[in-house]
């Protein structure tokens, strides 16, 4: 795992965050919601400096990091990428377009390319099924994804 | 008190109101069998997570099976605990168990002690009828623990040890689902953890995810090797357990058989921990007088309460939790690393040999001795003063490697000089067993007077943590004691913010100290045994004709030959250390 070194005043804030929930170790996981927002995802020093504030050991707060889906130990890529899972999406092939996804960035899901240009992740449904299957990248809406569009998709980026 | 009336397989039961279907079948002797579950009374040790659902029961108009740990009586109940469903339901829920677990019984090293086998064996499973995917994970070899955790079965004992008893926190099921694992943080292995080696998680784990890690070929090699001398020593807690590893009682003293076995496998000489143990209580209690002395002059930089520091496990968890207050324990090594330093040593030029040539060898109920003995202040130009440290059922192996049939030794005596040990030696295997040593000798010194009665009552027992107030001839000792590292962070809590006014404080990591080791024969719970071997401990100090530590004549002499006097340079250089701040710092930019 590589050492990440944040910075002072990040530090500081972080604290912050923990003292505005009275440090309570109930409130782990609105803490790291807002740590999250703070640094877009978790690096192990955030964890331990939050378990550091909140009095639990770093193996806890390790353990709820990891059960959540939505918390991350990887920093998103500069455009994320998401593909929907949900029912319509995927009867209409959307598992194809993830796969070709997959292989032109050479990641799996949760992962960021080496360059930290794009991260790849999984969502259900956008509330958008007449378009399915449905990409977005960042705030961007693809429609109708056939694994052919992924090529051109990315080289827009 | 309310009381509910139940029946249990036609047996009418009457229990206390929150008592479980499981602890009332008990009570009337129907052992209703379970996995997960684990609970020692004494240890605040409970672990019914009701995950793994072998205790499963019928409950009449109940539509589902409940689970026996869990569920508690109510008036009326009617539980049946072997119809056919139930019987169904178990041979299922274990067999799916069995399904992702290897199926390595013959090579494994909990084979024999490994409850799922027995549970198996018990329920009479012949065949899996299910195959499925089988979760691996990353294997994890610290110089003390194993953990291989394709072998677990997520009962959790392991973390309720971890976090609940010893409140060190290195232990916690991390990821989801199929691959979630019991784990450090960010899936670091132990060595880099904030692991103290307590071993209490490989005490209570059911299966061989978690064993030790066994030096005992590292034995047999140093003892077919002709061109050394290979010197033993046994902490006092082994004698009062290694019994129950041939089937005797818990509680059966084999000292004599002990030593007898040990010259049999090839030491060239047998000696006692316990001896150490006496030079421990000559350095730790005369630095606790020095401190003491100067504190009550008036001295302000001199720090009280002294904390013992003869346990590894303890040692490592105050440098990773309180590095604070490392200024306050004792400096003196504890009896395995003064052993190995008087051996290669003192005992070396008595031999006229090198300390190289010399190969020391502790048996230990204790699996942080095994890390202690790695540490890198304990070793001279890279030869340690302890080469290897072995568990008491690492020995037990070594003697049925060896095919020495144990009941049937005759006692023998240890050898000498580093084989005498007083009865003060000895209660150190047992929580309360250090102050009490320790406060025998600083009695007559401190006050120059006999002390006619040795045994200290109000210092003995199974409480998590105590206090008593000893009169040295008009001052009043504040003594505290605590077993369990959850029981010593209350305590140290208590110094910490100043509320406590003890002058003097025993810990031990282990629940009832070295006795409920890590080390040990597993005890699957019963805190009985535990009992047993305290008991055995005080019997054999009622049993020794000195029961002070500076009256053991052969300290006296290396006093005389060697050391001058406790506390002297040579003593500093080879029988005190100093403590480390673990405390990991987080990496800040700027």
């Amino acid at each position: 795992m590589a050492k990440v070194k944040i910075p002072d005043n990040k530090v500081q804030e972080l604290k912050d965050i923990c003292k505005s929930f009275n440090n309570d170790p109930g409130e782990l996981i609105n803490v790291l919601h807002q740590a999250q927002q703070l640094f877009g995802y978790l690096p192990a020093e955030v964890q331990e400096i939050v378990a550091d504030e909140m009095n639990v050991s770093v193996a806890h707060v390790y353990g709820v990091v990891t059960f959540y889906s939505f918390f991350s130990m990887l920093p998103k890529g500069k455009h994320p990428i998401s593909i929907c899972m949900g029912t319509a999406c995927y009867v209409r092939g959307a598992e194809k377009v993830l796969d070709e996804f997959k292989r032109r960035l050479d990641v799996k899901v949760g992962e960021t390319t080496p360059d930290g240009k794009f991260s790849l992740s999984c969502l259900r449904c956008v509330g958008a099924c007449g378009l399915a299957p449905v990409v977005t990248i960042g705030e961007r809406v693809y429609g109708r994804v056939s694994p052919d569009d992924v090529k051109k998709i990315l080289d827009e980026y | 008190m309310n009381l509910v009336k139940l029946t249990i397989d036609n047996k009418p039961v009457v229990v206390e109101q929150g008592t479980t279907i499981l602890e009332a079948a008990k009570s009337i002797g129907i052992k209703i069998p379970s996995l997960c579950y684990m609970k020692m009374d004494d240890m605040n040790f409970e672990n019914k997570p009701g995950g793994c659902r072998v205790c499963v029961v019928e409950v009449e108009g109940r539509r589902n099976l409940a689970p026996a740990c869990k569920t508690e009586c109510l008036e009326g109940m009617v539980v049946k605990t072997h119809t056919v469903r139930v019987i169904n339901a178990r041979r299922t829920v274990m067999e799916l168990i069995l399904s992702d677990h290897p199926a390595e019984c013959l090579t494994c090293a909990k084979s024999g002690e490994c409850e799922l086998q027995d549970l198996a064996q018990n329920l009479g499973i012949r065949e899996i009828h299910y195959t499925g995917e089988q979760s691996h994970y990353k294997g994890d070899r610290s110089p003390a623990i194993i953990r291989e955790m394709d072998k677990c079965i997520m009962c959790r004992r392991c973390e309720t040890a971890c976090n609940e008893v010893q409140t060190v926190g290195v232990l916690s099921a991390v990821n989801r689902g199929f691959e979630s694992v019991v784990a450090p943080a960010f899936e670091m292995d132990l060595d880099h953890s904030v692991c103290t080696y307590c071993g209490q998680c490989v005490a209570v784990c059911p299966t061989g995810a978690l064993t030790e890690r066994d030096y005992t070929w590292k034995v047999i090699e140093a003892l077919v090797d002709p061109n050394k001398t290979v010197v033993v020593q046994t902490a006092p807690a082994v004698r009062a357990a290694l019994g129950e590893s041939f089937g005797m009682e818990p509680g059966t003293l084999v000292t004599g058989k002990m030593v007898a076995a040990l010259r049999k496998l090839g030491f060239d000489y047998v000696f006692d921990t316990d001896f150490a143990a006496d030079l421990t209580i000559m350095e730790e209690g005369t630095e606790f007088l020095d401190r003491l002395t100067r504190h009550l002059n008036g001295d302000k930089s001199v720090k009280l309460p002294i904390l013992t520091s003869c346990c590894p496990g303890w040692v490592k968890f105050f440098e990773h939790q309180f590095p604070e207050m490392i200024d306050i324990p004792s400096t003196a090594k504890s009896p395995q690393q003064m052993f190995g330093a008087i051996a290669k040593s003192y005992f070396a030029k008595k031999l006229d040999k090198k300390r190289e040539d010399l190969v020391v060898v502790s048996v230990m109920p204790c699996l942080a001795k095994k890390y202690e003995c790695t540490r890198e202040e304990f070793s001279v130009n890279g030869d340690a003063d302890v080469n290897v440290s072995v568990t008491t059922r690492e020995l037990a192996q070594l003697i049925r490697n060896a095919n020495i049939d144990f009941a049937s030794l005759t006692d023998e005596e240890f050898d000498q000089p580093l084989g005498e040990s007083t009865g003060a030696g000895v209660i150190f295997g047992t929580t309360g067993g250090v102050i009490e040593a320790a406060v025998r000798s600083a009695y007559e010194l401190h006050t120059g007077k006999h002390l006619e009665k040795v045994e200290f009552n109000e210092l003995r027992g199974m409480e998590g943590s105590r206090k008593a107030t000893v009169d040295f001839d008009g001052m009043k000792l504040n003594i505290g004691i605590a077993h369990g590292l959850g029981n010593a962070r209350k305590l140290l809590e208590d110094v910490k913010s100043g509320k406590s006014d003890f002058h003097a404080i025993e810990i031990m990591a282990c629940p009832g100290g070295c006795i409920g080791g890590g080390g040990q024969p597993y005890h699957h719970g019963n805190v009985d045994i535990l009992k047993k071997r305290q008991r055995a401990i005080y019997e054999e100090d009622a049993g020794k004709p000195i029961r002070k530590s500076h009256e053991n004549p052969f300290i006296q002499e290396l006093y005389k030959e060697f050391l001058g006097k406790p506390l002297s340079d040579l003593s500093h250089e080879l029988l005190h250390t100093h403590y480390f701040d673990r405390k990991k710092k987080v990496e800040i930019e700027e």
